[in-house]
C-alpha cells in the first residue's frame, strides 16, 4: 500500500528525518511513538506531501505509484487523507460546506456529524473557536466525508474528553474498517479483504482500545526504530522510557 | 432653500476633502426628457446583475431612472412612498426641512453641481410603524456615453418602521465612460430601521463620487451594505452618519475587488453622539492589480458608546495596493473603540489544508477568497444576503 525506501527529509534547510523505511500493507494500521519533537508529525505531513517537507533521499510509492513528487491533492485523489494537529480556521467557510467539499459520494454532511455529536458545530467557520477536543472531531467529519484509504491521524485523541473518547475512537475503528461488528461472514475472512490501512500518532496509547493496531514504531531524534508488537512497544516506553525501549528493541 | 443655490455657487471649485479632482465639465449634462424609453428596452442583464428586477416582483416598489429621466417608478404597497424627488419637492412643502440637512449643500464642487442641477433622484418614506414587505429597488441606469448622471435622494423611514432597499447603479453595456455624483440624505427616526444594499457595476472609464449623509434618532438602526466587484475608473466615497439618538445603531460593511486599473477609495465616518449608540464598519477588499483605499473613522462622542472598525485586504496578484486607514477617535471616557486590519496574502497554510482533503490549489484558493468575501451582516434579510451572494459567484470569473 504505502513505502517507504530509505526516505531523508528536510525542513527549512535542516534535516529531520533520517533514512526512513517503512512498509504499511493493506488492512494494516501502524501505530507511532516518540517524545515531542522528533518527527512523527513531520513523517505524516511528508507522506501526504505538504510544501515545506523536502525529500531529499529515498522515495514513496503508494498504491504502486510514485509519489515521492506527486503534489498534495493528487495524494488526496489518490485516497490518501490526515487530521491534523492543528488545522487552520478558514474564515467564511462553514464546516458543513467543507464537509461536503470533501464528500466523494455526496454524503450528507448532517448524517457525519450527528454519528459524531457535532451538528451544533455544521454552521460555525472552519476550525472557528473549537477547543482541542472539537478540532478532532471536526477533523474525523472531514475524514469520514472523504473516505482515504490511506489514513493519517496526528494525535487523534489528545485534548478529547472522557465522554468523546469512545464515540472517537469508535468513528477511527470504522474509518480503518476495524470495527468489531457483525459481519456476513467470518471475522477472519472479513480481516484477510480489508484494505483500509493507516498510521497514528499516539501518545497516551489510548487508541489502541478502540483499534486493534497491527505495528508500532517508535521515532528517535528522526531515526524511525524497530517495527514490532504496538502493546509490547507501548508498554516498554511507559516502564523505561523511550530511549530505554529504542536500545531494547533495535 | 433660501441660500442653498448660492452657497452652492461659491463651492463650485471646491475641492473634495479626499480623492482625485475631478474635472465636471468634459463631462455632458444634458436635459431630461420625457418618460419615452420603457423598461423593456434597458438591458434586463445590466439591471439584474446589479440586484434590480425589472418585473419589479418581488419588490415593494421600484425606482428606475435612466441618465436624467424618470423611466419607471412604482409602488404597491401602502405606506410606503417611492416617487421622483421632483413630484415629492412639489408634493410635500415639509420635505424642504430634509433638503441638505443631513449633509452640507457646500461638502464640495460635487454636492455643489448636484445642487444646481435640475432635480434629479429619488424620494422614498415609509410612514410611521409600517414595515416593507419586499426590498423598495432603485436603479440609477447610465446609458449615454459621456454622460454626467446627478441626483439627490432623500429616504425618511418614519418612527417605528422598517424598510430594506437595494440600489443597483449599472451602466448600459455600450457605455464606457461617464460620471455619476449621488448625493444621498438618509433620515432614520425613533425605532427605525433602513437596510440600505447597494451593488454597483460600474465600467472602466466611469468616474463615480457619491456623497452620503445619515440621520440616525434614538433607537434607530442604519445597515449599509457596499458591493463592488467590476472595474470603476475612480470612485471615491465616504459616507458619514450621525448617529444622534441614544442606543442609536450604524453599521457599514462594503465588499471590494480592484482590477488593474481600477481605484476605489471608500469607507465611513460615524459620530456617535447618543449616549450607548454603537457602530460598526467592516471592509473586505481584494486587489487584482487595482488601488483600494479603506477608510474608516469613528468618533466616539458619548458615554457608553460601542464601535468597532475592521478592514481586512487580500491582493492576489504579484502588483496591488491595499491602504487602511483606521480611524479611531474617543473624546470622553467610557468610550469602547476598537479597529483591526489585515492586509497580506492568503495563508499557504489555509491552502494546502483544503488541498489535503482533495481540492486543487486553484479550488482552494476560489473556495477561501469565497469565504474571505462572505461577511457575516447581523439584521441584513436574507434576500438582500441573497443578491449580494449572487453578485460574487457572477464575479469569481473576474475575481480569480
Amino acid at each position: 500500500m504505502l513505502i517507504l525506501d530509505g526516505v531523508t527529509v528536510e525542513v527549512a534547510g535542516k534535516e529531520i528525518l533520517h533514512d526512513i523505511n517503512l512498509e504499511v500493507k493493506p488492512g494494516e494500521t501502524h501505530v507511532l511513538f516518540g517524545p515531542n519533537g522528533t518527527g512523527k508529525t513531520t513523517l505524516l505531513m511528508t507522506i501526504m506531501g505538504f510544501a515545506g517537507y523536502t525529500v531529499t533521499k529515498g522515495r514513496m510509492s503508494y498504491k504502486g505509484e510514485d509519489i515521492t513528487t506527486m503534489p498534495l491533492h493528487e495524494r488526496a485523489k489518490m485516497g490518501m487523507g490526515m487530521s491534523f494537529q492543528r488545522p487552520p480556521t478558514i474564515r467564511g467557510l462553514k464546516t458543513r460546506n467543507l464537509v461536503a467539499l470533501c464528500s466523494k459520494m455526496g454524503k450528507d454532511p448532517e448524517e457525519l456529524a450527528r454519528r459524531l455529536s457535532f451538528e451544533k458545530f455544521l454552521d460555525r467557520d472552519v476550525n472557528d473557536n473549537l477547543s482541542g477536543g472539537e478540532i478532532k472531531k471536526s477533523e474525523l467529519l472531514q475524514l469520514m466525508a472523504q473516505d482515504p484509504d490511506m489514513v493519517l491521524l496526528d494525535e487523534p485523541e489528545s485534548g478529547v474528553d472522557l465522554e468523546n473518547i469512545a464515540l472517537v475512537g469508535e468513528v477511527i475503528a470504522e474509518l480503518l474498517d476495524k470495527a468489531i461488528k457483525h459481519f456476513n461472514e467470518p471475522m477472519i475472512e472479513h480481516k484477510k479483504k480489508r484494505k483500509k490501512s493507516g498510521i497514528i500518532i499516539t501518545h497516551t496509547g489510548f487508541i489502541m482500545r478502540y483499534v486493534n493496531a497491527d505495528v508500532g514504531h517508535v521515532i528517535l531524534n528522526g531515526r524511525l526504530s524497530c517495527a514490532n508488537n504496538p502493546e509490547e512497544i507501548f508498554s516498554c516506553v511507559g516502564k523505561f522510557g523511550y530511549e530505554e525501549c529504542v536500545r531494547c528493541m533495535v | 432653500m433660501h441660500g442653498l443655490k448660492e452657497k452652492a455657487e461659491k463651492a463650485l471649485n471646491k475641492k473634495a476633502a479626499v480623492g482625485r479632482d475631478i474635472d465636471l465639465n468634459i463631462y455632458r449634462t444634458g436635459t431630461p426628457e420625457s418618460n419615452a424609453t420603457g423598461l423593456a428596452e434597458l438591458c434586463e442583464t445590466d439591471l439584474l446583475s446589479a440586484g434590480i428586477v425589472p418585473s419589479g416582483e418581488g419588490r415593494s416598489g421600484s425606482y428606475i431612472q435612466e441618465d436624467h429621466s424618470v423611466t419607471h417608478c412604482n409602488m404597491t404597497q401602502k405606506g410606503v412612498e417611492i416617487s421622483s424627488i421632483e413630484e415629492a419637492l412639489k408634493k410635500y412643502d415639509w420635505l424642504k426641512d430634509y433638503w441638505w440637512k443631513a449633509l452640507a449643500v457646500d461638502t464640495d464642487k460635487y454636492t455643489a453641481f448636484t445642487e444646481l442641477q435640475p432635480r434629479r433622484g429619488y424620494f422614498m418614506r415609509v410612514a410611521a410603524g409600517q414595515k416593507t414587505v419586499y426590498p423598495l429597488q432603485a436603479c440609477l441606469y447610465m446609458e449615454e456615453e459621456g454622460v454626467l448622471q446627478s441626483v439627490h435622494n432623500v429616504v425618511i423611514a418614519e418612527e417605528g418602521s422598517e424598510m430594506n432597499i437595494i440600489t443597483g447603479c449599472t451602466t448600459a453595456s455600450s457605455l464606457h465612460s461617464g460620471l455619476h455624483l449621488g448625493v444621498s440624505e438618509f433620515f432614520v427616526k425613533k425605532g427605525a430601521k433602513i437596510t440600505f444594499t447597494m451593488i454597483h457595476n460600474w465600467k472602466e472609464d466611469v468616474v463615480v463620487r457619491p456623497r452620503t449623509g445619515v440621520v440616525v434618532e434614538e433607537g434607530g438602526v442604519f445597515i449599509s451594505n457596499y458591493v463592488s466587484l467590476k472595474p470603476v475608473k475612480d470612485l471615491q466615497s465616504f459616507p458619514t452618519a450621525y448617529l444622534n439618538g441614544d442606543n442609536a445603531v450604524a453599521r457599514f460593511s462594503s465588499i471590494l475587488v480592484a482590477p488593474e486599473g481600477s481605484w476605489l477609495d471608500t469607507g465611513a465616518r460615524v459620530y456617535l453622539n447618543g449616549r450607548g449608540s454603537r457602530s460598526e464598519i467592516i471592509s473586505r477588499t481584494i486587489s487584482n492589480g487595482g488601488t483600494i483605499i479603506a477608510r474608516g473613522h469613528l468618533i466616539g462622542n458619548a458615554e457608553e458608546i460601542k464601535a468597532h472598525l475592521e478592514c481586512n485586504g487580500l491582493i492576489l496578484t504579484e502588483r496591488g495596493i491595499i491602504h487602511a486607514i483606521p480611524e479611531l477617535e474617543g473624546r470622553l471616557r467610557g468610550v469602547d473603540m476598537s479597529h483591526e486590519a489585515a492586509v497580506g496574502k492568503i495563508a499557504q497554510e489555509e491552502i494546502e489544508y483544503l488541498m489535503s482533503r482533495g481540492l486543487s490549489e486553484e479550488e482552494a484558493t476560489a473556495t477561501i477568497v469565497r469565504g474571505f468575501l462572505n461577511v457575516e451582516i447581523e439584521g441584513l434579510p436574507p434576500e438582500l444576503k441573497q443578491e449580494i451572494d449572487r453578485a460574487i459567484e457572477e464575479s469569481e470569473k473576474d475575481i480569480f
